[in-house]
């Protein structure tokens, strides 16, 4: 490994962009790209060309063919048919060490480090060394280099667990850039940060395209794009809508270009709002503590209420107790203080079935794994709840045939497309599961319905037909606990939202008058209290 | 420049590896390939034991003929089948309740052990002389209850333990085996010693109440009744009983069995009852009905051949009764080669080894095909 191989940050040289505009240079182009899984076809003839020097956006809905896309340019996938060129020449990409040296290098959403090891170490991992001997100081002053040139802020020394998910990120960044990567892909890289962390980042990727790097960055969230990007391209089912340059395009555009049609549907609008009257408070949560599997406080003195046909959201970054709440609520997790009251009476840590019984709806967080079993049938999922009861249950035997009726109503009513219901689970769509799962708990018109990202991973479709499921149940009077990191999913489904930040409530807004920047801050630990107090200062 | 480091470790998850064979699932395996697979499968591996007894000088064709005559050719040979299919039968009924729930019990043997210590105790010293005077009816249904407590509690030792504290139930049920068989060991050698035994290691024989009722003049025993029993009453409490639904689900996944408000850890430690007792029972079944005493090597493993049996027969109760019809075969006729051939009886073992590689390699590609290509198939969100 020699010097040469990490790029020049060229910190004594001009950006190129105050240079006369030369004719962009490729980086790297996909031609005609298809791949499908079995029947799903991922990507479409798909054709994207990005140049150096540019932040280029691909945007698209989850499962439009987005990461499908750019694993393919980072040599994780093949495609069934398609030509990719890098630099100019025509590149056959046949494991993700092709893509990196020919300079594709990708960030994906889940971190590929080694907790116990340091910055360093975790970079030269795997690097071709010269010999037993590790040259630690030499890549450590290297690093230590790139991160004062990018603003990067990373200690080379530190170890990775002490180190939060916005440097663990910037360390996959400068890892990239140790092994002289000139085109970075980054998947999805805002979800996991809050809005500050996020600018910052955005800050560091517009210096690397100023330098020429050619930046390719996946989202689906408009605003960032708008804020990053020089040029936009839009995924839609698989295939290319179009491309179009950041500063002409409005955000109703993109978005329409997105998902098809206008986004203004998407929000709870004025008449729903006013015409429809939420009721008593149905549950109530006092001052609930609880800790984290790693007994460690989770929830520390969450105060909520929602009331019968009320839909209150629960934003924040993973990981600040929203699963813990929602475990909490359910049976699921002991509390160690505090109360969960519904229609005023105690159900604090009562057994999970009596609090499904008494009128609680949980739609978990992994669907398959606490909600499904991924190897059985639908008809042994769909009975999960019901399989006491009668006419399913007559005393300690099982109807098959009230079984089979119970199933194909939910997967009637539900419209779950599936081979039938001795299908295994398994092999069903994301939304499709999700579909049964949703079906399954509301068959029982619950009171409260606990909802934990219940369009994660699921399709276009799914999702729109889940969004209504959950407005009709709010329309019919269920109060309804909605807890998602997707602040527009929040926003189209709630009447108010409350922020969580290490286990504490950091205040509520009206879904009406909440500000991204409100949220943010929020989200990032301030309360609203005091935001208040600081904007009435100003 | 770029001295083209292996990166594939560092750039994707762990999964994507670039080009290679790799093994895909297949969703829906055929009813066909789930027919002729395991068929193709006996027949390989009766190929390859062929070959290997072809090396050791003998014509395999006879050898198979005269295993096949020894364990199915008379009604004489067909009993003795029979009589070694019993134990295992029900030892393998026993692993597979457990098995269902992703509970791997392996300490049918020591639970077996139980059993037969437990008969031993009450046949020797805990019956009463009215309830002797009684009959083998009398007798019998209180030797099935201490034969299946037995085994019951010894299985409720590693049950407890994984249900309430998660100890890994493997190694404990394992480890139990061992303790069992040194217990029983202790017992023949020293308290329970025959005195008038010659020095053989054994208890003295029963009375001949405790004795199972045996079928006309062959070793049959009640034994088979029972196991053919419990493996209705099993299929049925499996498949229609919301009892088996949770063990099934739980089996699937404990996570959302806790969902579901299941009390997980005692249906962990309910399924260890009912797995050891049916350990228990063929043990009392074998010591009642075939050695009326409690000898020293009681079980030549019958506990562990009974978690192939329960394997082969795809953890189903029908499957079941009909694997450990064909092992027993296969055991009998075996032993058949000592006596006919002068063959060493280490064939039968050995084929058993063969025919379970095949029948696991087949299940392996009808679940599975083969693959080529650069990158997994699975789309990832």
């Amino acid at each position: 490994m020699s010097e040469a191989r990490a790029p020049s940050p060229g910190g004594n040289e001009p950006a190129r962009s105050s240079d006369p505009m030369p004719a962009p240079a490729e980086a790297v182009a996909l031609v005609d790209i298809s791949k499908r899984f079995g029947s799903v076809v991922a990507n479409d003839r798909v054709t994207f060309v990005a140049y150096s020097g540019e932040v280029h956006a691909l945007i698209g809905e989850n499962g439009a063919g987005k990461s499908t896309l750019m694993s393919i340019l980072a040599g994780m996938y093949r495609p069934d048919s398609g030509v990719l060129r890098i630099g100019g020449k025509v590149a056959d990409l046949r494991s993700p060490a092709d893509a990196i040296e020919r300079g594709v290098g990708m960030v994906y959403q889940h971190f590929m480090l080694i907790e116990s090891f340091t910055v360093t170490e975790n970079v030269m991992l795997g690097l071709a060394g010269e010999g037993f001997r590790l040259d630690t100081a030499h890549v450590e002053a290297e690093l230590r280099r790139l991160s004062d040139a990018y603003g990067l802020g990373i200690d080379p020394g530190a170890y990775i667990w002490q180190l939060s998910v916005g440097e663990q990120q910037r360390v996959e960044i400068m890892r990239l850039l140790y092994r002289g990567a000139r085109i970075l892909v980054l998947d999805e890289p805002t979800a996991v940060l809050t809005p500050q962390e996020a600018d910052s980042l955005i800050a560091t990727l517009r210096q690397m395209a100023s330098e020429g790097f050619c930046v390719i960055f996946i989202s689906h969230k408009l605003d960032e794009v708008l804020a990053v990007a020089d040029r936009i391209t839009v995924l839609r089912h698989g295939a290319v809508i179009d491309t179009v340059d950041a500063a002409s395009a409005s955000r109703q555009e993109l978005a329409r270009m997105m998902v098809g049609r206008d986004l203004a549907s998407a929000l709870l609008d004025e008449d729903e709002l006013t015409s429809h009257r939420t009721g008593d408070v149905v549950l109530a949560i006092n001052a609930l503590t609880a800790a984290n599997d790693k007994r460690l406080p989770a929830l520390q003195g969450v105060s909520l209420e929602v009331r019968a046909g009320e839909t209150l959201g629960i934003a924040g970054v993973a990981g600040n107790g929203q699963r813990e709440l929602a475990e909490v609520i359910t049976g699921l997790r002991p509390a160690r203080s505090g109360s969960v009251m519904l229609d005023w009476r105690d159900i604090t840590s009562e057994h999970p079935r009596a609090i499904a019984r008494a009128g609680v709806a949980h739609i978990p967080e992994d669907r398959i794994g606490t909600g499904l079993v991924g190897s059985l049938d639908l008809s042994s999922n769909a009975v999960l709840r019901a399989y006491r009861q009668r006419p399913i249950s007559k005393g300690p035997f099982l109807s098959s045939r009230a079984i089979a009726r119970f199933t194909d109503s939910l997967i009637g009513s539900y419209d779950v497309k599936t081979s039938g219901r001795s299908a295994r689970l398994r092999d069903l769509s994301g939304g499709n599961q999700q579909k049964l799962l949703i079906a399954r708990e509301l068959a029982g018109e619950p009171k409260v319905i606990v909802a934990v990202h219940p369009t994660r991973g699921v399709d276009v479709g799914a999702s729109e037909a889940i969004h209504d499921v959950l407005r009709a149940q709010r329309l019919r009077g269920a109060a309804t606990l909605l807890i998602s990191e997707d602040l527009g999913e929040l926003l189209a489904l709630c009447d108010r939202i409350a922020v969580l930040y290490e286990g504490r409530v950091m205040g509520i807004v009206a879904a009406r008058d909440a500000d991204a920047e409100t949220l943010g801050l929020m989200m990032a630990g301030t309360s609203a209290g005091h935001i208040a107090a600081v904007r009435g200062a100003a | 420049m770029s001295g083209a480091p292996a990166t594939g470790r560092l750039s994707g998850p762990d999964r994507a590896r670039g080009s290679g064979w790799r093994l895909e699932r297949v969703s829906n395996p055929s009813t066909v390939a789930q027919i002729v697979v395991p068929i193709a499968s006996i027949v390989a591996a009766l190929v390859l034991g062929g070959l290997i007894i072809f090396g050791a000088g003998e014509n395999p064709l006879t050898v198979y003929r005269e295993m096949a005559t020894g364990a199915f050719g008379s009604q004489y040979q067909l009993s003795e089948t029979i009589v070694k299919m019993t134990p295992l039968l029900l030892t393998g009924l026993g692993v597979a309740v457990a098995f269902r729930m992703q509970l791997w019990n392996i300490g049918a043997e020591g639970q077996f052990y139980l059993g037969a210590i437990f008969v031993t105790g009450v046949a020797l010293f805990g019956l009463p002389g009215a309830l002797l005077a009684a009959g083998p009816w009398a007798v019998i249904p209180v030797l099935v209850l201490a034969g299946m407590l037995g085994g019951a509690l010894w299985a409720a030792i590693p049950g407890v333990l994984r249900g309430y504290l998660g100890v890994n139930e493997t190694i404990t049920s394992l480890m139990l085996n061992y303790v069992a068989i040194l217990l029983s060991e202790w017992l023949v050698h020293g308290p329970w010693k025959n005195p008038v035994g010659y020095g053989f290691p054994g208890t003295e024989f029963f009375p001949a109440a405790p004795f199972l009722p045996t079928w006309g003049t062959t070793r049959v025993h009640l034994g088979l009744f029972f196991g053919l029993i419990a493996g209705l009453v099993l299929f049925v409490v499996l498949r229609r009983t919301r009892w088996g639904y949770e063990i099934t689900v739980t089996g699937g996944s404990e996570r959302v069995a806790r969902y579901a408000g299941m009390a997980t850890a005692r249906n962990i430690v309910i399924v260890m009852l009912v797995s050891g007792a049916l350990a228990g029972l063929a043990g009392m079944a074998e010591i009642t009905g075939i050695g009326h005493s409690l000898q020293r090597g009681l079980s030549p493993g019958y506990g562990y051949t009974a978690i192939i049996v329960a394997w082969l027969g795809r953890l189903n109760p029908f499957g079941i009764i009909v694997v450990a019809f064909l092992l027993a075969g296969l055991l009998v006729g075996g032993e058949q080669l000592q006596l006919s051939l002068g063959l060493s009886s280490a064939i039968a073992p050995m084929l058993q080894g063969t025919i379970l590689f095949f029948l696991l390699g087949g299940d392996l590609l009808t679940r599975y095909r083969i693959v080529r290509r650069a990158a997994t198939p699975e789309p990832f969100a």
